[in-house]
């Protein structure tokens, strides 16, 4: 069975374009665009690796991360930051909340793909 | 307390200027050389007849040498000292230097006051650019935009295959997202462009809206006629300054509408001969709101009042929205004044009136009493929070013995010698006042 990505992002474009890049690479790519029931999808799907924006609609990127983080089941989901914002103190925000990876827009399709890789360990 | 301390200073600078010896000006008023070399090096403090006889042996009005430089610009010329390490000994010398070249010392007073100007609109351009939500919506869009576009872009660049259905879908989206790009970057800009007029006029709306009472007085006929029209008002006196200032000023003016006409000119007249500025009897008068009442009375004409009121009114993060300063009652321009005021401190009380007398430290004889309240500023709802403003007027008052308390207020903190202040929120830059009594 192919390794799902589950991917939290509310710009229909951008969800298209990484659906398409992960998806012919083998990935089963789900999509999700709100932020305030972001986290109960997180739960349920158990996705093998997660790509979440910052800034969506209901919650921020990182108050889902760490609430995700408070539950110990979840603590090790590879999850992708993913933001418009790359100053150094925007990256240490994600880090705290417990980040795997940080990457800002726009990003190059080739970075994107291989994080998703290298966070699912294959 | 320091009082006037620069008689002997003014005496010995008119002596000079007249090419009168000490000796002889001494003879001349009856006392001794040596007395008179202690007054003018102002260790002595002199009043009454030797005063009136020095003046009239230097052929000067007496008032002359005991009227020193007005305290605002005393208070400017302190601050303008502040921004530098200059000792303590010559800061001391603050009131001679006004005194001898009043000139030059308003001009210092005057670039100060410039200096203050351009930070604050620096700081609001520092600002806005960290904290401007529209360029940073703005900002967010585009770069969400070109992320959409880039993606798809190299996905259609790569050398693979895609199918037709996904090439043409890529393609349409970059077409949109370029679109929406152009126009985002369009609106922002205008933004800009228009950001940039509003900047090269320096100043922040509330000293936009200062300068325009301080050209036409705070008494505008206009609004106390019948039929007053604020628009036509604000369009008039509004002119030439910024939107954010016409919107101030629109608001103030609106006010000054609905008091003046809950509170007519001719009866406020009568209610003022008889009750002098006192804002709890006026408004008991008109049965309105004290707040109100101090508005009215800081709009009076000048000649209604036995002497110019002064008014302050702060929201509830005590920024001063509306200031009528009095010649030694100046309220800062920037920043907060003095925690002791009860402006301020009414905020703590809402609906209480504040009454009390205030001197200010390290100032002239100059007495105020001061009225002050907070009130919700506007409707009161059930269930809902209310938010407060507060107002403060203040009174000249004759300097003369009362049982009631004599509080010492400051201007603010840097240029007050109140070193024991439990309000302080940052160092003086005066010394104490022991080390500042000659």
């Amino acid at each position: 069975m192919s390794k799902q990505v589950l991917l939290i992002e509310d710009e229909p474009n951008i969800i298209e374009a990484i659906s398409f890049i992960l998806s012919r690479d083998g990935w089963t790519v789900k999509t999700h665009s709100n932020g305030a029931d972001a986290l109960d999808i997180l739960r349920d799907r158990k996705p093998d690796v997660v790509i979440l924006d910052v800034m969506l609609p209901g919650k921020s990127g990182y108050d889902i991360l760490r609430e995700l983080r408070e539950d110990p089941v979840n603590a090790a989901m590879p999850v992708l930051v993913l933001t418009a914002r790359g100053q150094s103190k925007d990256r240490e925000i994600a880090e705290r909340a417990g980040c795997n990876a940080f990457m800002t827009k726009p990003f190059s399709n080739a970075d994107m793909l291989e994080t998703v890789r290298r966070l699912a360990g294959t | 307390m320091p009082r006037d301390t620069l008689t002997g200073s003014r005496i010995r600078e008119r002596r000079v200027m007249a090419g009168i010896k000490q000796s002889e000006l001494a003879k001349r008023a009856d006392i001794s050389p040596s007395y008179l070399n202690l007054i003018e090096h102002n260790r002595r403090r002199i009043g009454g007849k030797l005063l009136i006889n020095i003046a009239d042996a230097l052929g000067v009005e007496p008032t002359s040498l005991t009227e020193g430089a007005e305290t605002a610009l005393l208070a400017t010329l302190r601050e303008a000292a502040s921004n530098t390490d200059m000792g303590e000994g010559e800061f001391a010398r603050v009131e001679e230097f006004a005194g001898r070249f009043p000139g030059w010392a308003a001009l210092l007073a005057e670039s100060q006051r410039r200096i203050e100007t351009l930070q604050s609109s620096v700081e609001a351009l520092t600002d806005r650019l960290t904290h401007d939500p529209h360029l940073a919506a703005s900002l967010h869009e585009m770069l969400s935009t070109v992320t959409a576009i880039r993606s798809a872009a190299s996905i259609l660049a790569e050398p693979e295959d895609i199918e037709p259905e996904w090439q043409r879908r890529f393609n349409r989206n970059i077409y949109e997202d370029s679109a929406r790009l152009a126009d985002t970057s369009r609106s922002l800009a205008h933004y800009l462009e228009a950001s940039d007029t509003e900047a090269t006029e320096t100043n922040a709306p509330q000293d936009e809206v200062d300068a325009v009472f301080n050209k036409t007085g705070f008494h505008i006929p206009a609004l106390e006629r019948d039929v007053a029209d604020v628009e036509d008002v604000t369009a008039v006196l509004g002119e030439g300054v910024s939107h954010s200032a016409r919107w101030l000023l629109h608001r103030t003016l609106r006010r000054y509408r609905d008091d003046a006409a809950r509170m007519p000119l001719a009866v406020c007249a009568d209610a003022v001969a008889e009750t002098g500025s006192d804002p709890v009897a006026l408004a008991a008068r008109f049965g309105t709101d004290v707040a109100s009442a101090m508005r009215r009375l800081a709009s009076l004409p000048d000649d209604l009042l036995a002497e110019p009121v002064g008014l302050a009114i702060c929201d509830g993060s005590c920024v001063t929205t509306f200031r009528k300063p009095l010649p030694d009652f100046p309220l800062p321009r920037l920043g907060a004044g003095c925690a002791l005021w009860p402006l301020y401190r009414s905020l703590a009380r809402p609906m209480m009136v504040h009454s009390e007398v205030m001197e200010q430290s390290a100032r002239t004889s100059a007495r105020y009493r001061a009225y002050a309240i907070a009130q919700p500023t506007g409707p009161v709802r059930a269930g809902q929070d209310v938010l407060f403003e507060s107002h403060m007027l203040v009174v000249p008052e004759p300097s003369r013995d009362i049982a009631e308390p004599i509080h010492e207020v400051g201007l603010t903190c840097r240029i007050c010698p109140n070193s024991s202040c439990e309000g302080r929120r940052e160092p003086s830059i005066m010394g104490t006042t022991d080390a500042r009594r000659f």
